[in-house]
């Protein structure tokens, strides 16, 4: 029982990762049905920018987070006023391969830069047990550090989503976009405020995993991008809860099984899931089911 | 129509004398071990880009796993050949056979699914045929198969490439190819007509899991050696830029982009470190100012003929 709540608490950290960089893909695909492949990369590029600002500049965890985000955010905008903006009115599988050759580019590019190999991350946070309510159950510092992190930017995004003019823009586009633009919303604007956010909190998840694992390398994003990606389909593409719901279930799922003897099948068992899902629940676990017209 | 007439036998003898001076320029030795392996790559392409401009470009199915079915007939070939030793053309027709089984198994649950969802789903297919390929002793784990007889040679690489487009080709141009193209442009539409859709996709699906199969096998027995990695994510994202590249629709331009990306990507060896930034350049800008790819729709053909539409031809 001490054993599952332990590795509960580990999913869950794994699964806010999962979560931060799924809200991106979800947010992209909510307003532009764009699966935005380099998303895992902009999540690469934010942990780089951590690391440079850390190791070389000597910041402390907060700021190096936050400006992280911020050259991510800007990052996301570039991304998409140059490679994604020509293709928008193209056909879904040039838009797919237009985004997986942004990804090519930022991944290669960066190995150009920093070279390919893995580089060590400097510990910011504390790195201390504390055991929860005098029993065996024992909590690391960092996993609090991230679940905090995500859950504050969780409920920041959710106060930009509902509560002002931006985010209601954005939900105005992703339901209709030409009926919000006769309504005098400016599309390309709010296209590129939702890549700003969505790829600040991929950054916000590179920092986080850099001072959780101590080690980041140019490829390092390919993997969780698609990890996160199956998340976001798994609680529905296109809806923001469901990103976060599928990221926890994704993350809390893989723990378990990796926990319980399966650590070589576990990305196989998370592909299973996500095939499954498909197969009920195309829309996701949290999609509504859209009737098709003729 | 005839099977002799003028175009069929122009055909027959330009594939002849392709053949004929490749094999000579080979024997002489005027092409070299370095340039047959890219001459052997390019087939191979040509085969996968082929079959999948099946799926993808014809019948208008995303997939994302077409590496997996490769892979399944590169190992089936290298377990016939290399641990029980049995000769190449029984290699060749259990990779192709247990790819297509594949495929069956995999195409009746998913194709249900529509468009990005399709192509999630074989995305998830491919990456779980990956992590079964590591974990799996018996076929050496993430070390990979090693030993494979290399019987891969150019007589029966060409001869496969040929049947290969032929078969495909002359599928489009039938009935059933027709009533798959029926299903890309418009799938409720040619429902509605009497097509059975889902048949037609499975049925597809199969054929080009089939002909992957059978580059897989190509693949397998040219190498030597096969590793689960090689046929992951990125080696189906090559695929299908090969098939967008070269024109979603168009056998011809499946052929001639297999062919010209090779080429690019051998010239780009100059540069490593450089190389993968310069081909994601490459890709974006086609993305950009050409998105229908090299060819478009349309196919090569020896006589044009007035008022004929890509994919309707001459029936009588």
């Amino acid at each position: 029982m001490d054993q599952f709540i332990q590795q509960m608490v580990n999913g869950i950290s794994l699964g806010s990762i999962y979560a931060l960089i799924a809200l991106g893909y979800t947010m992209v695909y909510g307003i532009i049905n764009l699966i935005n492949f380099a998303h895992g990369d902009i999540y690469m590029v934010g942990a780089y920018v951590g690391f440079a600002l850390t190791t070389f500049l000597h910041f402390s965890f907060f700021p190096a987070l936050f400006i992280s985000m911020l050259v991510c955010s800007i990052l996301g905008i570039i991304i998409e006023k140059v490679a994604y903006k020509p293709i928008r009115n193209s056909t879904r599988i040039a838009a797919l391969i237009t985004a997986i050759s942004v990804s090519l580019f930022l991944e290669y590019g960066m190995m150009y830069f920093v070279k390919a190999e893995t580089r060590t991350f400097p510990a910011l946070l504390p790195n201390k047990q504390i055991n929860l309510f005098h029993t065996n159950i024992v909590l690391d510092i960092r996993n609090l550090y991230i679940i905090f992190v995500t859950i504050s930017l969780m409920a920041i995004l959710q106060y930009i989503i509902y509560k002002t003019k931006v985010g209601k823009s954005m939900r105005a586009v992703s339901l209709d976009r030409d009926a919000a633009q006769l309504m005098g919303i400016d599309i390309n604007k709010t296209i590129s405020y939702t890549f700003a956010m969505g790829s600040a909190l991929a950054g916000a998840a590179g920092v986080l995993v850099g001072t959780y694992y101590n080690s980041i390398n140019p490829l390092m994003g390919v993997a969780p991008g698609l990890k996160a990606f199956v998340a976001a389909v798994i609680g529905g593409i296109g809806i923001i809860p469901g990103a976060v719901f599928g990221g926890f279930f994704l993350g809390i799922t893989e723990t378990l099984v990796s926990a319980f003897g399966g650590s070589l099948y576990k990305d196989a068992v998370s592909f299973t899931i996500l095939i499954f899902v498909l197969l009920v629940k195309p829309n996701g676990l949290l999609g509504k089911n859209i009737k098709e017209k003729v | 129509m005839k099977l002799l007439n003028k175009k069929n036998i122009l055909c027959a003898l330009a594939i002849f004398s392709i053949y004929a001076i490749a094999g000579l320029l080979i024997n002489i030795g005027f092409i070299d071990s370095y340039i047959f392996l890219n001459i052997v790559l390019i087939g191979i392409n040509i085969i996968l880009a082929v079959s999948l401009n099946l799926i993808t470009g014809f019948t208008g199915q995303f997939s994302l796993g077409h590496a997996a079915f490769m892979s399944i007939g590169a190992y089936a070939s290298g377990i016939i050949t290399a641990k029980l030793g049995q000769p190449f053309l029984i290699g060749i027709i259990g990779a192709a056979l247990f790819s297509a089984m594949a495929g069956i198994i995999i195409g009746i649950p998913t194709l249900r699914l529509k468009g990005d969802y399709l192509a999630i789903a074989t995305l998830g297919f491919g990456e779980i045929v990956k992590i079964i390929g590591l974990n799996n002793d018996y076929i050496g784990g993430a070390i990979g198969l090693n030993d494979i007889p290399q019987y891969t040679t150019w007589s029966c690489l060409y001869a496969l490439v040929v049947i290969t487009v032929l078969l495909i080709s002359n599928f489009i141009k039938s009935y059933h190819g027709r009533a798959c193209i029926s299903i890309r442009e418009d799938e409720i539409a040619s429902e509605a007509m009497g097509v059975n859709t889902t048949y037609y996709k499975v049925l597809v699906f199969t054929m080009g899991a089939f002909f992957a199969g059978i580059a897989g096998a190509l693949y397998a027995n040219y190498f030597y050696f096969i590793k689960p990695d090689s046929f992951g994510f990125m080696k189906s994202i090559d695929i299908l830029v090969i098939v967008v590249f070269g024109g979603m629709g168009s056998i011809t331009g499946s052929i001639i982009g297999a062919i010209l990306l090779s080429v690019i990507s051998l010239f780009l060896q100059s540069i490593p470190e450089l190389r993968m930034v310069v081909y994601s350049l490459i890709l974006f800008f086609i993305m950009i100012y050409r998105p229908q790819g090299l060819m478009g729709k349309s196919d090569f053909k020896f006589f044009k003929k007035r008022g004929v539409l890509s994919g309707h031809t001459e029936s009588k």
